[in-house]
């Protein structure tokens, strides 16, 4: 009989251990929990950002047709300037 | 039953209804974090889909513009000199002198003419308009013209009275002749050979 109340104390402490460490799952897993919701909103946003990447494609076409542009004032105005003269 | 009995079946009850509640709530608390992590990783595809480009489109555009300044580099050297080249990009971007021509590394010993510090763009083309340009009026023991920051105010400060309500006029039809002289439309004097 004494042995059969030595093995419920000890399975009173085995019920305290477990609830302390599932309490500590438990906070540890609702602590995450904004986290990520945190992260999912700043990478919705990021994407949102980046919506204006295609407009990229009409900047990379404008500049073709500046630079080509400016490589034709460049030709005329190599053929009508005179070149420095050498010191 | 004895009570310890009891009290063993009891124990056991509470440690099995202790793991099933906390395990229950970890279990949903792993749910919402997965649910958080689809909506991470949905968004995350996003970003990379739409920033796979970026690379190669700014890659066209640097070597475009690269080429570009390559080409006006050298056309200025080639038309104006490197000493007055160099002078020039100073003048428009003060303090760039130091980083030279970046085609011409020989640029950055060149010591940079003082263009950009006496004339303005604007007090240029002032010049070209006539006798009314602030260059003719300015102190040369005054300060230097150019402020790259109130380059117009500065340009308005060099007028003694009241800025001329009215661009310079010039031309034949002109208001105000510059360089009148009273023999124009005159006949021509002649000179007796002694």
């Amino acid at each position: 009989m004494t042995l059969w109340w030595i093995g419920n104390a000890v399975l009173l402490v085995v019920l305290v251990v477990v609830i302390l460490l599932l309490t500590g799952v438990l906070n540890a897993a609702k602590g995450i929990v904004p986290s990520v919701r945190r992260i999912a909103g700043a990478a919705a946003a990021g994407s949102k950002d980046l919506d204006a990447v295609p407009m990229l494609l009409t900047t990379q076409d404008q500049v073709r047709q500046t630079v080509a542009g400016v490589a034709a004032y460049g030709g005329s105005l190599d053929v009508i300037l005179d070149d420095a003269k050498e010191a | 039953m004895p009570a310890a009995g009891v009290a063993t079946i009891a124990l056991i009850v509470l440690i099995v209804l202790a793991l099933v509640y906390y395990l229950l709530n970890t279990i949903l608390q792993l749910r919402a974090i997965n649910h958080g992590l689809d909506e991470v990783i949905q968004s995350v595809g996003e970003i990379v889909e739409k920033s796979a480009p970026v690379a190669d489109v700014v890659h066209d555009i640097n070597d475009n513009l690269d080429a570009a300044v390559s080409a006006l580099e050298g056309l200025l050297v080639k038309k104006a000199g490197m000493e007055d080249a160099v002078g020039l990009v100073d003048g428009l971007y003060p303090g760039a002198a130091a980083e030279g021509l970046r085609d011409f590394p020989e640029s950055r010993e060149v010591t940079p003419p003082r263009i950009g510090e006496v004339y303005t763009r604007g007090t240029l083309t002032l010049a070209r308009l006539g006798r009314e340009a602030p260059v003719a009026t300015a102190s040369p023991a005054g300060p230097a013209l150019r402020n790259p920051a109130y380059g117009s105010a500065a340009a308005r400060d060099l007028y003694p009275g009241d800025r001329p309500g009215r661009s310079p006029v010039i031309g034949s039809d002109a208001p105000v002749q510059y360089e009148e002289r009273e023999d124009i439309g005159q006949p021509r004097k002649r000179f007796r050979r002694a």
